[in-house]
């Protein structure tokens, strides 16, 4: 499934209607991508809206399935660790990510963001949202809606131009 | 992380399905395992990273560790201790020469005390070799036990920050050449290093010591592990990557069996001229805690390629990396 549309979307929502108000206020606006897709994101939106930085957020430190999964967890930190590279203290902090599935990634990323200090406002934009929460999160943008079998999993590709394109794959 | 069955009945310290439950000497943990370990603790050293407000995460919460020192150690004790605790873990440290152990109750009276009381990780220290192998045998499955330093035998952890150290700064085991010069026959942290080193691929690694601190016995295992003996630093120390130095153990010795201080300084310690012998951008490292002007000079000790204490700070990384290990097996 081709995601180029609705990573367009984002972009002119961002560049449009939030960078665009922000403009006019006084807190600066970071956009922080959670490793590895939502890191992909920031990256692009950031080289597109012509931003001189943006964060990365590992949320490995604060994962919920570390007892049961055990230090597995936390091996995607070795890859893309955290990296803040502004004071997020009075900052409007916009997470984003690939998809949106039962919240517990933005809580554990909502805790590491809140180790580095106090936000002023922090909003989530993800390219799909797939329902199925449980825990009581919701974005304030999603690319699409999309409705997918448990046993599925929604994984977001990179191509070698950056262009996005998202694959179901099988749960293991 | 799944070692093979035939390493799992070498030693007590994987379980059943291979997987590290406690940690209790690198000889003979494999080179995926320690890689493993020491990739674990790169993720940590970020913890610490300067803007990060609350410098701890809560992958140990609501675990408890007992740090068991029956031997005196404030360094090491206190490493383990902020390790824990930036992992969010209960840390509690018993002063053992006034516990119970005084009042006569065995060894493993109080471990099963211990264990009782929902201890789910034990740092141990000890003057007799092989006394955490012991506690290893004894608890329950989901206890996990680290070796912290036992007798002359080993300190794996010690051993594990010193090659994330040279790995930090040297890279490339296979090409490194490593001088450790001291006490090798009381150090366990000789021990550690070089078993881990050798299981690394280093394959040119120099002990230097007087005689009497690398007896004819010792100095043949020493060999049969391919370690060259030289018994002037001129000689070993030749263009090496990396200089250990290790601390006089007067405490495990017999009167007059070394060189005492001002003497044993003149023949082995390092100093800027003997430095100058290693390669140009050799790195000097010391486990601690140093006696200065004994086995090494204050300006080498303090000069530009002491790394001395990144060594501690690494130690911290080490440690929450092996925890958070064990933990999760």
């Amino acid at each position: 499934m081709n995601a180029e549309a609705f990573y367009q979307d984002l972009l002119k929502y961002l560049k449009d209607g939030l960078f665009q108000k922000a403009s006019h206020q006084p807190t600066p606006v970071y956009l922080v991508g959670l490793a590895i897709g939502g890191a992909w994101l920031a990256e692009r939106l950031a080289h597109d809206l012509s931003l001189t930085q943006y964060g990365v957020i590992n949320v490995s430190f604060h994962r919920d399935d570390y007892a049961e999964k055990g230090i597995r967890a936390i091996e995607t930190a070795n890859t893309m660790p955290t990296k803040l590279p502004f004071d997020v203290t009075h900052a409007h902090i916009v997470l984003l990510d690939d998809v949106l599935l039962t919240g517990r990634t933005v809580r554990a990323a909502l805790n590491e963001l809140f180790d580095f200090g106090r936000p002023a406002k922090v909003s989530l934009m993800v390219l799909a949202d797939r329902g199925e929460r449980e825990l009581p999160i919701s974005a304030d943008f999603a690319g699409c809606i999309v409705t997918l079998p448990e046993s599925q999993i929604l994984v977001l590709e990179r191509n070698q131009t950056n262009q996005f394109n998202f694959v179901i794959e099988e749960r293991n | 992380m799944v070692i093979d069955q035939k390493i799992i009945s070498t030693t007590n310290q994987f379980n059943r399905e291979g997987k590290l439950t406690h940690l209790l000497t690198l000889e003979g943990m494999p080179k995926e395992q320690i890689l493993y370990i020491l990739n674990t603790a790169k993720q940590f050293v970020s913890v610490t990273a300067p803007n990060r407000e609350v410098k701890k995460v809560p992958l140990l919460r609501g675990k408890s560790v007992f740090n068991l020192f029956f031997e005196n150690s404030t360094r090491t004790r206190t490493t383990f201790e902020i390790a824990a605790n930036r992992l969010s873990a209960d840390i509690i440290n018993l002063d053992i020469p006034t516990s119970s152990t005084s009042k006569g109750e065995s060894l493993m009276d109080t471990i099963d005390n211990l264990v009782a009381m929902q201890a789910d990780i034990f740092v141990v220290r000890h003057n007799i070799s092989r006394a955490p192998i012991e506690i290893a045998n004894h608890v329950p499955d989901y206890v996990h036990v680290i070796n912290a330093g036992d007798g002359s035998h080993q300190h794996p952890t010690q051993g594990l920050l010193d090659v994330y150290t040279m790995r930090h700064f040297k890279k490339d085991f296979s090409k490194l050449k490593v001088a450790i010069i001291g006490d090798i026959l009381h150090s366990r942290v000789a021990k550690s290093n070089i078993h881990a080193l050798t299981t690394l691929g280093c394959n040119d690694i120099r002990a230097i010591g007087p005689e009497s601190l690398l007896p004819s016995d010792l100095a043949k295992d020493l060999s049969s592990l391919g370690v060259k003996i030289f018994h002037k630093v001129e000689d070993g120390i030749k263009d090496v990557d990396v200089v250990m130095t290790l601390r006089i153990q007067k405490e495990r010795m017999d009167q007059g069996q070394v060189p005492e201080g001002a003497e044993f300084f003149k023949q082995f310690g390092l100093n800027r001229e003997r430095l100058a012998i290693a390669k140009s951008d050799a790195i000097v490292m010391h486990p601690g805690p140093m006696n200065r002007d004994v086995e090494i000079d204050s300006a080498v000790a303090d000069g530009n390629q002491s790394v001395i204490l990144n060594q501690v700070t690494f130690g911290i990384a080490i440690r929450m990396a092996v925890m958070s290990i064990l933990a999760s097996n």
